[in-house]
């Protein structure tokens, strides 16, 4: 069902994780995705693997989740590790007909697995302990120096989190409509890729209709408490960054620079 | 006969995350063919996601549904066909239309079971005669409607179908006092046209004792009881204590036996009420 994704969902909690400044929490994900891309063999991943494990640790989400949701990405894994194994040049060591593995493309393949399943996995962290909210009230502020050259810093911010806010109740309302047009007999798991097409019909107008009307009660509502965008408006919760945050983008560093000398040491 | 059937009936919702909670737990029922029975219980007492299962749309986690003596998750059944057996309306339905004409969106169940033209259009005409829209608003778009044609609407395309077992989830929520009355009758009228076994969840007390023979009360995703409408609100009680309560003509009369008058307790519908009254009187 619709409802089983969890990649961009929130888990409440309090954890470290949760606690952090979500702005830090943005800087030290970008570290962490630096991490697994400065990488350039098989060693140079550690660091960021281990980062990531130590994230979920810290963050006590359960492991099972983390497996959950990398369900969906699995058929670009295997897409992508084919093409790689098959068509990177390099030294031979099976060859049958037109079929040659090379030594690079194994190496490269299992390099890219990992960070590929590392980068869903770890950057998943970010959305698991960070309410919607706090993550665009973080990017309002990560952007508003670009307030400067006049770019609508908080009507972007307002923006995402209204998209994110509905999100769920979008996932919800289709889960309905699908049940009730099934319930009418609508039948949607068999024919051919026309006959699909036309079977949405019965549930993108519904969805469409409520989408609509459900934006306008949200402008009306909005504007019924005054609302009028970013300028001097101030916040329930302001955003602090403490000790504890600035430690541990310290440590996201400390990791990075580890990338940088095993990337040499082991080149050397 | 039995028309609908359920044997050790479980349903756990997001097995394996934080989220898991079983909404139906262990229900066995058995519903006579012909029936009108109301459904009651506090929100979350699991109603809507039995009902549900009903016509296949959730597969239980356990146990087993049978309609009409027939397992509907067996290797050999057909669930589209259950679910033009037992027609469910769910909550506010009238999100579901998306037709441009009222005609065509009540056709979209008959179509889907594969009718003849000619049978549609019958089936069309009927069933809007029943939840009373006049012939002009057939070619109308939906959307044009007032909120309770949009509802009639939306229970007329279940109804099209003429499902031997019609659910209702509380088809009468968010109208006016005159509307919900029209489509409770609607309902009724459907019942005994069709001798169709009724299901209908309410959380008006009034409602289902006015129209229900039975009762199902559904608590903490159990069936409490399922039992005839004096019997469920002689237990006023017990009700209470569910967050349930019982019709307020019933509540006047306990206030009155407590008051030392002897008047009799099993009085819940208006009507009732004033005869017993005036039987006493003289």
């Amino acid at each position: 069902m619709l409802k089983d994704i969890t990649i961009g969902q929130f888990f409440p909690g309090n954890s470290l994780l949760h606690k952090l400044d979500p702005r830090f929490k943005i800087i030290i994900t970008g570290i962490f995705i630096a991490m697994l891309f400065a990488a350039q063999t098989f060693t140079a991943l550690i660091p960021g693997v281990v980062f990531m494990i130590i994230g979920y640790a810290a963050s006590k989400i359960p492991f099972s989740l983390m497996i959950k949701s990398l369900k969906p990405i699995i058929p670009i894994i295997i897409f992508t590790s084919i093409l790689n194994l098959f068509f990177l040049d390099g030294i031979v060591i099976f060859k049958l007909w037109i079929i040659k593995i090379t030594y690079d493309g194994v190496t490269y393949t299992g390099m890219m697995i990992i960070r590929i399943i590392a980068l869903i996995a770890g950057s998943s962290l970010l959305t698991y302990t960070t309410s919607p909210i706090a993550l665009t009230d973080a990017i309002e502020s990560l952007l508003s120096p670009l307030k400067k050259i006049k770019f609508p810093v908080h009507e972007l911010a307002m923006m995402m989190s209204i998209a994110l806010r509905f999100i769920p109740t979008l996932i919800e309302e289709t889960d309905k409509i699908m049940s009730a047009q099934k319930a009418r007999g609508a039948d949607m798991e068999s024919g051919g890729l026309i006959h699909r097409a036309k079977a949405l019909t019965p549930i993108l107008v519904p969805l469409f209709v409520s989408a609509f009307s459900r934006a306008m009660e949200l402008a009306t509502a909005m504007e019924c408490r005054c609302y009028r965008g970013g300028e001097g408006r101030t916040r329930l919760k302001q955003l602090s960054s403490s000790a504890r945050d600035y430690l541990t983008t310290s440590f996201s560093l400390i990791f990075l620079n580890m990338v940088f000398l095993l990337n040499v040491y082991m080149a050397g | 006969m039995t028309a609908v059937k359920t044997e050790n009936l479980t349903y756990t919702y997001g097995i394996g995350t934080p989220f898991e909670k079983t909404a139906v737990n262990d229900v066995n029922l058995e519903i006579e063919q012909g029936e009108l029975v109301g459904i009651i219980g506090h929100t979350g007492s699991g109603k809507s996601t039995l009902i549900q299962h009903l016509n296949g749309l959730l597969k239980p986690t356990s146990g087993r549904i049978l309609i009409d003596g027939a397992d509907i998750w067996d290797k050999s059944a057909n669930r589209r066909d259950v679910r033009f057996k037992v027609g469910l309306v769910f909550q506010y339905p009238e999100y579901q239309i998306f037709e441009d004409t009222v005609e065509k969106d009540i056709a979209f169940g008959p179509k889907n079971m594969g009718l003849s033209d000619d049978e549609i259009k019958k089936r069309v005409i009927e069933t809007a005669e029943i939840v009373g829209l006049s012939p002009e608003i057939l070619t109308k778009s939906p959307f044009e409607l007032s909120g309770g044609q949009k509802r009639r609407v939306a229970i007329a395309g279940v109804m099209a179908m003429e499902p031997s077992v019609l659910i209702l989830d509380e088809p009468v929520a968010g109208l006016d006092p005159r509307g919900r009355e029209k489509i409770l009758a609607q309902i009724k009228t459907y019942h005994a046209k069709k001798n169709a076994t009724v299901l209908l969840i309410s959380h008006s007390m009034e409602d289902v004792a006015r129209y229900a023979s039975k009762i199902l009360v559904m608590n903490e995703g159990s069936v409490y009881c399922y039992e005839d409408t004096p019997i469920v609100f002689s237990k006023a009680e017990e009700l209470a204590k569910m967050g349930l309560s019982v019709p307020q003509i019933t509540k006047v009369f306990l206030k009155l036996k407590e008051r030392g008058f002897d008047v009799r307790t099993d009085i819940y519908t208006i009507d009732f009420a004033i005869k017993k009254l005036l039987e006493m009187k003289n």
